[in-house]
């Protein structure tokens, strides 16, 4: 533990003298303040951050993670010349990349919203659910963005594969499931819509946020399947425990081939 | 001309003089479970018009309670008056009657008759007020009646799962003139339905967790709606068949369901709804084959959909509403549209005002392509707010395919009505 | 001491370290020599654990070095091309490395001082020239006062003054009974340092004893041309 704690201090030094970080807060600090400045209230605000959430994060964290796997691996080359063990150096690359990017989303989003409130409390909790899906997705392509910079030596390869995942899991599978929907519309489908979406991890955290923004709407679907997930804690836990797979997973398995991989 | 004048002054004066011997002969009788009089049934046999039945507190078990004459029945510290599911309670036949201060419960379930706790036929100026109308099948009925006040009562039916074993709480059957102000109304299957009842006034009652509708009402000209909550009904609040409503202050929030609406109109015509808010329903307000309405000034603030028109719907008018953070605002299932929209705000809108006449000056599109996709595919729902359908959203704003084009408000305000 | 036994080594279809067994001795300065590409940095970054063997055992000192990192406390490594955590300076790399290691023996600035790299302290990595570099990089192997040098191409990108330095504390630490690795393509600096040979070839062991043993066994007048001749009596 102890161990990992200075493989993360020494990283997170890298991290924030590199200041793509630092741009990568003040960006989404700015973004937020900005939207703060233009409409007044916080209920657009927050509206506005599902965007960031979903989309921002996931391009941001994948394709910095893999830039900097592949930058610091004069690092990670160090490191392993010294007594230390493989998987607890993965531990602490892992977390000295998900936990600035999460910081500085945190960081970005929050500040705004300290200096200017919410405007009731119950949209408190909204705020809450988006943080922690923020930093659920930063954690989630984190994961990601280092399993493809150890599965690849080619640091183009593995950028190119970064945002094919991103494209992936943004825009094509929600396009590949709508289109599946028509073409199989005679078909019962909630429940394999619902399965499908439980399987990315871009989807998930939009079910999270659904269930926030938008329940008035959920409830008025006629279907007994999408009823049950969403009218009950069951959709929050089950979307939930999903998105912590997809944070396990991809770490797992990364850390897998971390401790076999030749440098 | 004089003496026209003399015989006037006459009539009034001999008409005070019979009120006042009315009065001053009127009587109390005074029911109590200990004493001579320990039934109200009895009681009222020895009552005459004008009289006053004084309940004392107590437990009594009566029910088919006909009332003839023009009394009225006053309980001190709400007696109980239980009928215990066997048949119906207080049967008003005679004008002028009132109850008040009872807790009136347990009439039974039929579906021959309309048991209620009180049920008022073709009666005039009776007066319900402060009751504890609880448990029973319906709870207040009147039918033929005029000129009634139901004021300040709690209605609370059954917890019945079922709309066919529960009654209405108020319910309207050919009546006019009809007050009904202050009441609290819940668990029932409608919470006030009105048919064929015109003229009457709905104020300040607040109607929540029925089975079917919080209000429901057909063929009830004229009525007026003023300042009611109506929540969490199953199906909302259901209007039919029905012109010159007014419809004003009223709250519709948390109706959830798929047929559940804020508001459902269905052939209302020529009516007015104003100042109203509607918040967090499925639906805010179902408009079918509805024309010459004018909604000015409601709040939809947190709906699935603020509206949904059927494009039978025709020359509705929509001005000065605030349509805020609704899931989707306006959804029509079709291409056409003959309603207006204008001077409305609408928290979607991102246009810009350069002229600062408080306008945006981009007309702003309530209805979007997603909201056409759900209508006919609805497990696609589960794609709301994804990046792909935002792409195709702004796709469709370019292109419109879909949506319809006449559809838009063309002076979409910057800022919110207050 | 080092042992190795049964090590072999694919890239894909490519066979670079083949059935490898031999035993480096402690207290000695050992050579490693081959031609580009017959598995000499293998061999090292095997030892230095940045490789997995596909089979074979490697022991530190009688220890399994697949099952534990202690031993890398006991080593100090000089790498071919110096890389660093570009965005470190270099007072904070020596902070880490002596706070991730177990340094028992304190702080061997020696090298460094004779390099005169304090004044080098306070500059990002990033900064530093190709010749500092490879000295800071000189430096750090000894730094912590390791019991075993693994030295890979240690003098190549270094001026001749610093390259002196360099082999002169080698020198010194062999005689304070410290194992050291060397790799080089410069026979004289060979001849110069190491005792004991190593030869590979294409992934064997073509030799393995004295650097004098060789060069008597073969006649030559330095191992230069020893080399050489083993090369073309080995087909190339």
């Amino acid at each position: 533990m102890n161990t990992i704690l200075k493989i993360i201090k020494y990283e997170l030094r890298d991290v924030i003298r590199s200041k793509w970080i630092l741009i990568y807060f003040a960006f989404l600090f700015l973004i937020t303040e900005g939207m703060f400045q233009f409409s007044g209230s916080s209920s657009k605000v927050l509206l506005s951050m599902i965007n960031i959430v979903l989309i921002l994060i996931p391009i941001i964290t994948i394709s910095y993670g893999i830039i900097y796997m592949y930058s610091s691996r004069e690092f990670t080359e160090m490191l392993l010349a010294q007594p230390i063990k493989r998987k607890t150096l993965y531990t602490g690359l892992y977390s000295g990349l998900a936990l600035p990017l999460s910081l500085a989303y945190l960081g970005g989003v929050g500040i705004p919203f300290i200096i200017h409130g919410v405007d009731e409390s119950g949209q408190f909790t909204v705020l809450l659910i988006l943080l922690m899906s923020g930093v659920a997705l930063s954690f989630v392509f984190t994961s990601l963005a280092v399993l493809i910079s150890l599965s690849s030596d080619d640091k183009v390869k593995g950028l190119g594969i970064g945002i094919f995942v991103w494209l992936f899991m943004a825009v094509v599978y929600d396009g590949a499931l709508l289109f599946g929907s028509y073409l199989l519309s005679e078909y019962p489908l909630e429940k394999p819509m619902l399965g499908m979406t439980m399987l990315n991890p871009i989807d998930l955290a939009r079910v999270l946020l659904m269930l926030k923004f938008d329940m008035s709407a959920l409830m008025g679907y006629t279907g007994a399947v999408f009823k049950k997930f969403f009218g009950s804690p069951y959709g929050m836990l089950l979307s939930s425990g999903m998105l912590m797979l997809w944070i396990i997973v991809p770490y797992l398995i990364g850390k897998r081939i971390f401790v076999r991989k030749d440098f | 001309m004089k003496s026209e004048y003399k015989i006037l002054i006459l009539a009034f004066l001999l008409a005070t003089i019979t009120l006042l011997q009315t009065s001053l002969s009127a009587r109390d009788i005074i029911v109590d479970k200990n004493g001579n009089v320990n039934s109200i049934k009895k009681g009222l046999r020895l009552c005459q018009i004008g009289d006053r039945l004084i309940v004392k507190k107590g437990y009594y078990k009566e029910r088919d309670i006909e009332i003839n004459k023009s009394v009225q029945i006053i309980g001190e510290d709400f007696p109980v008056v239980d009928a215990q599911f066997k048949s119906g309670l207080f049967h008003i036949r005679a004008d002028g009657v009132r109850i008040e201060g009872l807790v009136i419960k347990n009439s039974a379930m039929s579906f021959v008759s309309e048991y209620a706790g009180i049920k008022i036929d073709s009666a005039k100026n009776c007066i319900i007020k402060g009751n504890k109308i609880l448990y029973n099948y319906f709870g207040i009925y009147i039918a033929f009646g005029a000129d009634c006040i139901i004021d300040s009562n709690t209605i609370v039916g059954r917890t019945s799962k079922s709309e066919t074993t529960s009654g209405n709480g108020v319910h309207l059957w050919y009546s006019k003139n009809i007050t009904i102000i202050n009441n609290k109304i819940s668990k029932q299957r409608d919470g006030i339905y009105l048919e064929f009842s015109e003229n009457s006034t709905i104020e300040n009652n607040i109607s929540e967790d029925n089975l079917r509708y919080g209000l429901h009402f057909m063929f009830s000209h004229r009525c007026v709606y003023k300042r009611n909550i109506f929540r969490r009904n199953v199906g909302g609040v259901a209007v039919m068949y029905t012109k010159f409503i007014h419809m004003y202050n009223n709250k519709f929030e948390n109706n959830w369901g798929p047929a559940s609406y804020g508001l459902l109109l269905k052939d209302i015509n020529d009516s007015e709804i104003k100042f109203n808010l509607f918040h967090e329903n499925s639906t805010g307000i179902y408009l079918e084959n509805s024309m010459r309405v004018k909604l000015e000034k409601n709040n939809f603030i947190d709906n699935g959909w603020a509206l949904k028109i059927r494009s039978n719907s025709m020359d509705n008018d929509f001005t000065d509403n605030n349509f805020i953070d609704n899931t989707f605002d306006v959804s029509t299932g079709s291409k056409h549209n003959f309603n207006t929209f204008r001077k409305n705000y609408w928290s979607k809108y991102s246009g810009y005002d350069l002229n600062h006449d408080g306008y945006g000056d981009v007309p702003y599109k309530p209805v979007g392509l997603f909201s056409a996709i759900v209508e006919n595919n609805s497990p696609a729902m589960i794609l709301l707010r994804s990046l792909f359908i935002q792409i195709l959203e702004v796709a469709e704003k370019v292109v419109p395919a879909i949506t319809p084009v006449k559809l838009e408000d063309v002076q979409p305000l910057m800022r919110r009505v207050k | 001491m080092i042992r190795i036994e049964g090590l072999n080594k694919s890239f894909g279809k490519l066979h670079v370290l083949k059935n490898i067994n031999l035993e480096i001795e402690k207290g000695k300065i050992t050579a490693i020599i081959g031609p580009n590409g017959s598995g000499k940095t293998t061999l090292i970054k095997i030892i230095l654990g940045l490789m997995k063997p596909d089979s074979g055992k490697i022991f530190v000192d009688n220890k399994d070095i697949s099952k534990e990192v202690e031993y890398k406390n006991h080593i100090g490594s000089m790498p071919q091309i110096a890389r660093f955590p570009e965005n470190l300076r270099v007072v904070e790399l020596i902070n880490m490395l002596n706070d991730l290691r177990a340094g028992k023996n304190g702080v061997d600035k020696e090298l460094f001082d004779s390099y005169n790299l304090n004044n080098e302290l306070n500059k990002m990595m990033r900064t530093l020239s190709g010749g500092t570099r490879q000295r800071v990089n000189a430096a750090l192997a000894f730094m912590f006062q390791p019991d075993i040098l693994i030295l890979d191409e240690p003098t190549a990108g270094l001026d001749p003054i610093s390259s002196s330095k360099l082999k002169d504390k080698i020198l010194k630490e062999q005689k304070k009974e410290k194992t050291v690795i060397i790799t080089s393509h410069i026979m004289s600096d060979i001849e110069e340092l190491a005792e004991n040979l190593i030869f590979i070839l294409e992934g064997k062991i073509i030799y393995n004893g004295t650097v004098k043993g060789l060069i008597e066994d073969k006649g030559k007048i330095n191992l230069e041309r020893t080399i050489a001749s083993l090369m073309e009596s080995n087909g190339k």
